[in-house]
This record gives structure tokens, C-alpha cells and sequence, in this order.
């Protein structure tokens, strides 16, 4: 399938000289998601004050994330990195008592190559609390693909299911795993017999992506409607809740950034993955959902009046984008399904910038924008994978569209030239999955056009002084 | 290794950045991984600048970590030559790139025999200085490299101004408060007939750099950034610097009268005398002198305050707060470790002890001790204060978007002394009629009995529906309830279930 799209799809690859988030930042939304975890990024000075000013007031409200800062002494060798991680972690302990320590390697780790894989067993059993290894490095990821690594190290944690005849839950796992789901295992053994029970219809199907505990169980009713019911989610609200893993168990993705997690729940989990696009907006959930039940053998029920009903009820937003014109920047990963939307909605994609693209991975996301091109009788946007911001900017200069969605560096140089913004990292942070919450993401896209709306008429759009011998 | 939560002063790659993003047609090129080019959102959001800032990344990835980045710095430097015609390129190492010890000024050497900019590579080690050292270094280098091609080429005139003229040095991006005081810093030597020769970096050009040494004196308002470069140029041209702080009554009296020290060394014929002129100053045209006189003020007679931030801010505000105010600070302290001797030494008598640290914990545990009944500090200090209920003053960087103000807030010369009196008096008052509220038990005690808009029950939550609802931050929470609600009533819909809160949401079209 991936062959047959990238004939008839352009892709083009600039420099990589583009604006976006250390993918460090994903502790920003995991550690709330994940309630009993700790989040310690070992790295220097930069990273911690790339996270302090990046996540703001989070800072303030005593997070369950830290710094171990390298000094000059861990990065000459003069300290023994063991021995420290050691002494810091032994306080988060004694602090926080966290059920899971998160260790987020950095690029500095990565040079200087310290062991942290090598290292976190060790100190796991003299610390009796599980230490996750992710490598969220600017070297190798852009922001959301932080998630990505924290997803796929999470992973390999999940217990394993076996499926016996009786249907019982046996959780086979390093001791720590059975230390805790011991107190719990007889009530877990009781929940995931019931609900095998009342819908004997599809095999385990576990959801992978952290999303708000709304939009999960948003999407969890979803399903429900079309009787599929969601065995567990990767990330669960709680570490000590991750879900159950095997040959039997399909997965599914919710976001278009988490590749690394799927082939790690493919190649090193066994699972099967549901390729499909992904719940952004009214369609991409329709088409989710449609995939979903598919693959189970399952006749989908009333999904396109939820569909249109749910159109329906964004006409007035939808009025105010058709034919507008948009300009993807890329810095997030979410492009092409926030584009396919767009396109749905009536709107003009002129580029869709794209940090990295798993054409694998999007391959159903792909195919699916490609059917929406056709079906709203334009052609598909260029794919500019890498992008070079600067380069970026002089076609925007020539193209003049009507909304630019674009990281926070450019954003408000863009709009003293006139051109309307809106700041990309609001669509990792909003809630956007799901029939529900498609009015959210209009919301976002509309603001910029809502706001002019206003301003319009009062004859200072343009607020730079004119620029004298440059181009 | 050190377990940190936040810091008060950020990376050495941030001061060069901040430096030389000030100066008018420099581009500063970092030599960082993808993700480091932070710098741009933070000027571009808390300045709100209206032009790209000059700083781009020659990416450090895994291809440069297995072969070097070869040409790639090179082609960079190149690129952003023929692209924007600077006039300069400071090359900016990171914490990454001084691990990975490659040759940068190889780089810089090469790049410069085919670009038209001049090139340097800023000279600061990240391992070595904070952000604030690191500006007031880069800044020296770039006034030294630029004198120095003055000299070679013959192009350095050092004569002085006929009229007396003076450079200010240290007025730079992101600095706290920086664009007023710069303002209120002309405004005083234009009130003293003094001519402004140059103010550097912040919207200076490279290619005037070398009429520095034109000016009679040098006016360092910040201990902070720009005493190195004062250093040095008294050491190459004998010029003479003040370095005293104008901030606060006293202070700006004591650098008025330097200013008129070095102004009569250089004059012959007629004497300056600006005594007239500072006592007409702080009596009549700065209200803090007269403010601090008022009744108003007794009550503030002995109270205890707490003062934290830079070197400069925080000794500066503990001699008003003890000198000009009487009030009692009970502790003050600088984050500037490497400033220490000297913030100990302005601050000697003026305060009952004296703290040292870059540990916000520290700070935050010193407060909590003492009890203050205000706290004059950074942002930190600020949400510390929120956290035990006592009020803050923001006083000093590290410092969020509503520190950068719209409206004119100096905190130095005659103007700056009224700012600070409101300052200093807002922080107290309020914290009086706080306590003063819970004395009496509030302002209303009638007792609001519910803010939707019907009372009537004859809606039932179930039981996961309330659950939902609590998962709902608290500030929109009762607007879900109310819309929700609302919803099940066009509906006739009596019991609310999760899926009639999904419903509500989608059915919501304003």
C-alpha cells in the first residue's frame, strides 16, 4: 500500500532548519497524564530552561518532573554516573514516592553516551522502583516524538496476557509488577471477566497515545456505540494500570506522531496494529471507527448521521474558513490529518511542513487525505517533509494565505506582516480527537480569522517598518 | 549531578544570544541539536517582537555526531551571509557543541575569507559561565573586535565629543525593564546637558562601534552586563566609567554627582554644577522623597521584607527599602553567585542577613521562616509568596511576559524612584487589607447561596457523570454544568449520564 501512494504523491525533503519544541517536552503532558510518575530528564542548563519556560506556570505547581543537571564533573568522567543517578533518584523516592522514575535521556547523554539503558536495571532492583528508559533527544526527534519514546520504552513494561480457555489474566513480569498487581489481581481477574462476558465480540483491543482522561473516554464511548469494547489504553491514567499485551491483542493509534510505539507493540509485543487514520475531526473519527470495526467484522451502526450531525453542527464555523487558504509551517507531526480536516472543511492547503513522516505508518492517514483531495475535487498539497523555515517564509511572502499555523518564533513577525497566525503547539495541547471535540479544533483554526473580523476595518494589519535594502 | 527544579539564570548560549540579537543587523548562528533555537520564542513572545530574531541553527544531528559537521557550519554561515547581508555572524557554541570539541573557530576562519560579514565565535564556556556572564563577555568581545579593526585600519579616531557625551552600555534584550530605563537614562543626561554618544547593544550598529571612544564617560547602569566592556575601554582609551546604579534617591544623586566628577575633569572653563539640579530633582520632581515623609508611609515604619534577584536589583532595592523607606529587611540575597563579595559589601548594614544561592528551595524555606510581610523578588518569588500568602513585588529577571509592560515602568533615574514607591506601597497595602479581611471574616458575609441560574432539582447527575464533571478544571467547571444542564432540559432529559455531557458539548453552538 505504501508503494502504490508514494507514486502518486509528491514528497519533497528541504534542510531540517526548522523551528520546533526539544522533544524533552513531552513531560510537560505525560507526567499529568501518568499520575504516580516521576520524570527526571538528565541533561544540562538548556534543557531545564527550555522546560522552565516552555511549560510556564506548570513549573510553579510542584511538578512530579526534575532536572538532573550534568555538571562538569559528570561530563568529564571525574563523577561516577551510577552513583549519582543513584543518590538523586533515592530522593525522588523519599520525596515523592512515584511508582514509575522516567529517566528522558538528552542529546548530551547521547554524546557523551552514557549507559542509562545499561544503568536503570540495576539501580530498578536496588531502588525497588521500575526506572523507564526513553531517549528524547533533538539529536534524533522533534517534539511529539518525545511521546513517542516514552510510549515505546512504556511498552515493554506492559504485561503479558495470555488467553486460556477459562479467559483468566495472568500477568507474567518482573517482580515489581508483581509486587504491586498482587493486592490487586484477584479484583483485576473479576473486572476483565465481566467485560469479556458482556461483549464476547471482539478480540483485546488496547488504544495507544496519552490523551486527556475526557477524550479517552470519549473515544471509549465511541467505540461502545458500535458495541467495541477498548481493553486498555498505553499510556493508562496510572503506571501501575498498563494494559495487557500478546499475540491476540490489536492496537490501534490515535496519533499520528507515535510510530515507534507501533512497531515496537508489532515486532517486539507481537500485536496486531490496525492501520487507520486518525480521530482528528468529524471525518478522521468516522474513519477511525469504520477501520476499527472492519477489522473486527463489524457493521458499523448509524456512524454517518452521527457524522453528519456532528457537521452540522459546525456550520457556522464552517462558513467562516471555506476557501481560505492555510499554510502549514510543521513543527508537531499533526499535519496531515489537521490538512486533511481542513480540506474536508472547505479550506486551501497550500504546504503541509511536516517535521517526519512514517509513510508506513500514515499510510491509511495518506491514502484517506488523498480521498478527500479527490472527493473536494482539489489536489493534494505538496508534502514538505524537514522543512527549512526560512525558505518557508519567502513562499508565504509570495503566497499571502489566509491563516499560517506555525510555532510560536514566527508567529508574531508573521502577523506585523499581515499574515494571520495561529501557534501550532495549541493542537498538542487542546483537545481535538473524536466527534465531541472537532468543534474545538475550528475553534482554534477560526480564532485568528474571528479576531480580524474585528480589527478588519481599522487600517493597520501591516506593523513593520519598511525594510530598507533587503530583498 | 544536581536535582533541579528551576533556575534563576539560564544557559551562557542565551546571554551571547541576547547580546547580539540586540545589535541591529547581526545574526547570531547556533550550533545546537534541533529544539535550542528556544531563544526565539522567548524574545519573540515576552518582547513581542515584531522581526524575526536573528538567530538560526546550524543543526547538530546524528550525521554531525558520527562525521563532524564538516562544511555544514561553514555553508550555514555562508547561506545566512547571502540571505541577509548581516554585518556581522557570531558563531554561538552550546552545551552541545562544547562536548563535542570541534573546531569551531576553524570554522569561523574559513567561513570568513568567502562571506562579506564579519565572523566570530563568542568566547564563553557553557560549562564554565551563567547567562549573564556570558552577555557581558560576548559583549566586550564584539566592542573589543570591532576597536581593535578600527586600529588596524587606520579608521580610529579618538578625539572626543566638544560637548560632553557619554555611552550607555548594558541596554539589551529581555532584560528586565531595560527599554524604560534606557529612556529615563537620557532623559536625565539630556536634563544635565550631556549628549548620548552611543547606547549599546540593544538596537546599535557594529559598524559605529568604533566611535565609542568618542564619548567623555561611560554610564553602566547594570552591574550585570556591560562592566567588562567599561573595563576595557578605560584600560585601551582611559575612558573613565560609573558603574553606580541610578536607582532609588540616594543612588541617583551619587551617580549624578560622579557624572559631574568626570564631566568637570575634561572641562576647563566653566564648571558644571548639578547639585541645583538634584535637589530640585528629589524634591519636587520625584514624589518618593515627599511620599516617604507622608502619613501614608509611617505604617509601613519597621515592617519586614525579604528581597531576592540580581546583584544589581536586589542591592539596590534593599538601600531604598532600608534607606529611603525605613522599612526592616529582614533578608536579602542574590542569585549572581559569582558577584557575591561585592553584593555583600552594598548591602552591609542594610539588612539583618545575607543569603546566596541559585537553590529557589532555599529561598523558598528562608521566606517561609522569617514570615515577611512582603517579598520583593523574581517570578519565583512571586508564586513562593502565593504559596505562603504573602504579597510580591517583582523586582528583577528571571521575569514573565507581564514584566515586560507596555506602559512606561523604569526602575532607574528620578521617574523610576516614583515606580518603585507605587511598587514597594501596593506590595504592603495589600497585604494589610488582606489581613485586615481576615480579621473581620471577608468583605460580605451574606453567604451567596449559588451562581446558576436555576435552583431547581429535578436534574439527577449520575454518579460517573459527577465523576466526569470533577475531572473538569474548576474554572470552567460550572459553565459544563450550567451548558449541560441547559442541554438536558431543551431535551427533557432528567437523568445525566457521561454521554449526555459529550452530547451537550457537540450540540454547543456559540
Amino acid at each position: 500500500m505504501s508503494n502504490k501512494i508514494s507514486e502518486t504523491l509528491t514528497f519533497e525533503c528541504e534542510t531540517g532548519n526548522y523551528h520546533t519544541f526539544c522533544p524533552i517536552s513531552c513531560v510537560a503532558w505525560l507526567y499529568q497524564k501518568i499520575e504516580d510518575s516521576f520524570f527526571l530528564v538528565v541533561g544540562t542548563k538548556t534543557c531545564g530552561y527550555f522546560l522552565q519556560n516552555a511549560l510556564g506556570v506548570m513549573i510553579f505547581a510542584e511538578p512530579r518532573y526534575a532536572m538532573a543537571e550534568l555538571e562538569e564533573g559528570d561530563i568529564s568522567a571525574q563523577l561516577n554516573d551510577y552513583e549519582e543517578l543513584k543518590r538523586l533518584c533515592l530522593q525522588i523516592k523519599k520525596d515523592r514516592n512515584p511508582s514509575v522514575i522516567i529517566w528522558i535521556g538528552t542529546c548530551t547523554t547521547e554524546i557523551i553516551k552514557m549507559d542509562l539503558e545499561g544503568m536503570a536495571p540495576k539501580l530498578e532492583n536496588e531502588l525497588g522502583i521500575p526506572i523507564v528508559v526513553a531517549r528524547a533527544n533533538g539529536l534524533d526527534y522533534a517534539f511529539t516524538q518525545g511521546e513517542d519514546t516514552v510510549l515505546a520504552a512504556m511498552a515493554h513494561r506492559c504485561p503479558e496476557q495470555i488467553l486460556l480457555g477459562d479467559r483468566k489474566r495472568v500477568i507474567q513480569n518482573s517482580n515489581i509488577q508483581n509486587f504491586f498487581s498482587f493486592l490487586s489481581l484477584e479484583k483485576k481477574e473479576e473486572t476483565t471477566n465481566k467485560y469479556f462476558e458482556k461483549s464476547k465480540k471482539n478480540p483485546p483491543l488496547v488504544l495507544f497515545g496519552s490523551l486527556p482522561s475526557t477524550v479517552a473516554s470519549q473515544l471509549g464511548s465511541e467505540s461502545k456505540r458500535q458495541s467495541i469494547q477498548v481493553s486498555g489504553w498505553l499510556p493508562a491514567q496510572r503506571y501501575t494500570d498498563l494494559p495487557s499485551l500478546g499475540d491476540q491483542v490489536y492496537v490501534c493509534g490515535v496519533n499520528p506522531f507515535l510510530s515507534r510505539t507501533a512497531t515496537t507493540l508489532m515486532r517486539r509485543r507481537k500485536c496486531k496494529l490496525i492501520g487507520a487514520p486518525f480521530p482528528i475531526g468529524p471525518d478522521g473519527t468516522r474513519a477511525w471507527i469504520e477501520k476499527i470495526c472492519s477489522v473486527f467484522g463489524i457493521e458499523t451502526e448509524g456512524l454517518e448521521k452521527r457524522e453528519e450531525q456532528i457537521w452540522e453542527n459546525l456550520k457556522d464555523y464552517l462558513d467562516l474558513v471555506r476557501g481560505k487558504s492555510v499554510f502549514f509551517m510543521g513543527d508537531n507531526l499533526l499535519e496531515i490529518s489537521l490538512a486533511r480536516f481542513s480540506i474536508r472543511c472547505g479550506m486551501i492547503v497550500y504546504e503541509i511542513g511536516i517535521p517526519y513522516l512514517d509513510k508506513r505508518y500514515q499510510a491509511a492517514e495518506l491514502l484517506f487525505s488523498q480521498n478527500t483531495c479527490k472527493n473536494m475535487s482539489i489536489s493534494m498539497p505538496r508534502i514538505v517533509e524537514k522543512p527549512d523555515n526560512y525558505n518557508q517564509i519567502q513562499r508565504m511572502r509570495e503566497l499571502q494565505p489566509d491563516l499560517a499555523i506555525t510555532g510560536m518564533a514566527h508567529a508574531n513577525p508573521l502577523e506585523a506582516r499581515g499574515i494571520n497566525t495561529k501557534w501550532s503547539v495549541e493542537f498538542t495541547f487542546a483537545q481535538i480527537h473524536g466527534f465531541t471535540n472537532a468543534r474545538d479544533v475550528l475553534e482554534l483554526v477560526t480564532r485568528p480569522l474571528r479576531r480580524n473580523n474585528n480589527l478588519e476595518n481599522l487600517g493597520w494589519s501591516d506593523l513593520t517598518k519598511k525594510e530598507k535594502n533587503k530583498n | 549531578m544536581k536535582l533541579a527544579y528551576w533556575m534563576y539564570a539560564g544557559p551562557a548560549h542565551i546571554g551571547t544570544l541576547r547580546v547580539a540579537s540586540s545589535f541591529k543587523n547581526v545574526h547570531a548562528i547556533m550550533h545546537a541539536p534541533l529544539g535550542d533555537d528556544y531563544f526565539n520564542v522567548m524574545r519573540s513572545m515576552l518582547e513581542r517582537e515584531r522581526d524575526f530574531t536573528p538567530v538560526t541553527a546550524s543543526i547538530v544531528d546524528r550525521h554531525v555526531l558520527a562525521r563532524g559537521s564538516q562544511e555544514k557550519v561553514v555553508d550555514n554561515i555562508t547561506r545566512k551571509d547571502k540571505e541577509e547581508r548581516p554585518d556581522l555572524i557570531v558563531l554561538t557554541p552550546t552545551c552541545t557543541s562544547s562536548i563535542l570539541q570541534e573546531d569551531l573557530q576553524n570554522f569561523v576562519d574559513r567561513a570568513s575569507i568567502t562571506s562579506n560579514s564579519d565572523v566570530i565565535l563568542a568566547d564563553v564556556n557553557h560549562y564554565r559561565v551563567n547567562e549573564l556572564q556570558a552577555a557581558d563577555r560576548t559583549l566586550e568581545q564584539v566592542v573589543r573586535y570591532y576597536l581593535e579593526k578600527a586600529r588596524r585600519q587606520g579608521t580610529l579616531d579618538q578625539s572626543i565629543t566638544k560637548e560632553p557625551s557619554a555611552n550607555i552600555i548594558g541596554i539589551f534584550t529581555l532584560g528586565f525593564h531595560n527599554q524604560h530605563d534606557c529612556r529615563e537614562l537620557k532623559r536625565l543626561l539630556q536634563d544635565l546637558n550631556i549628549k548620548v554618544n552611543k547606547v549599546i547593544p540593544e538596537g546599535g550598529s557594529v559598524k559605529d562601534l568604533q566611535d565609542l571612544p568618542k564619548a567623555w564617560f561611560n554610564l553602566v547602569p547594570y552591574r550585570e552586563v556591560g562592566l567588562m566592556t567599561a573595563i576595557y575601554l578605560e584600560k585601551k582609551f582611559g575612558m573613565p566609567y560609573i558603574s553606580i546604579t541610578p536607582m532609588g534617591i540616594v543612588d541617583t544623586a551619587e551617580c549624578i554627582r560622579q557624572i559631574q566628577k568626570h564631566v568637570n575633569n575634561l572641562v576647563s572653563d566653566k564648571k558644571f554644577n548639578y547639585e541645583p539640579y538634584i535637589d530640585q530633582q528629589t524634591r519636587f520632581v520625584s514624589q518618593a522623597a515627599w511620599f516617604s515623609r507622608s502619613i501614608d508611609r509611617q505604617n509601613l515604619t519597621g515592617k519586614k521584607a525579604v528581597v531576592f534577584g540580581d546583584a544589581t536589583h536586589a542591592a539596590s532595592i534593599t538601600r531604598i527599602l532600608a534607606r529611603e523607606m525605613g522599612i526592616r529587611v529582614s533578608c536579602t540575597g542574590t542569585y549572581c553567585k559569582h558577584d557575591a563579595e561585592w553584593f555583600k559589601e552594598q548591602v552591609q548594614g542594610f539588612c539583618d542577613e545575607i543569603l546566596i544561592t541559585d537553590d529557589h528551595t532555599k529561598v523558598g524555606d528562608m521566606i517561609a521562616r522569617i514570615e515577611p510581610s512582603a517579598i520583593f523578588g523574581t517570578q519565583m518569588e512571586r508564586h513562593i509568596g502565593k504559596r505562603l500568602d504573602i504579597p510580591c513585588g517583582v523586582i528583577s529577571s528571571p521575569v514573565h511576559i507581564q514584566n515586560f509592560p507596555l506602559g512606561y515602568r523604569p526602575f532607574l533615574g528620578y521617574e523610576g524612584t516614583n515606580q518603585i514607591a507605587d511598587l514597594v506601597y501596593n506590595s504592603f497595602t495589600l497585604g494589610m487589607e488582606d489581613h485586615l479581611l481576615e480579621i473581620f471574616g471577608g468583605h460580605d458575609t451574606k453567604e451567596v447561596i449559588t451562581k446558576s441560574l436555576s435552583t431547581d432539582t429535578d436534574l439527577t447527575w449520575n454518579y460517573e457523570s459527577q465523576l466526569e464533571l470533577n475531572k473538569i478544571p474548576g474554572f470552567v467547571r460550572g459553565k459544563i454544568k450550567r451548558n449541560t444542564e441547559k442541554f438536558a432540559r431543551q431535551n427533557n432529559i432528567t437523568d445525566i449520564t457521561v454521554e449526555i455531557m459529550y452530547a451537550a458539548k457537540e450540540a454547543l453552538s456559540a
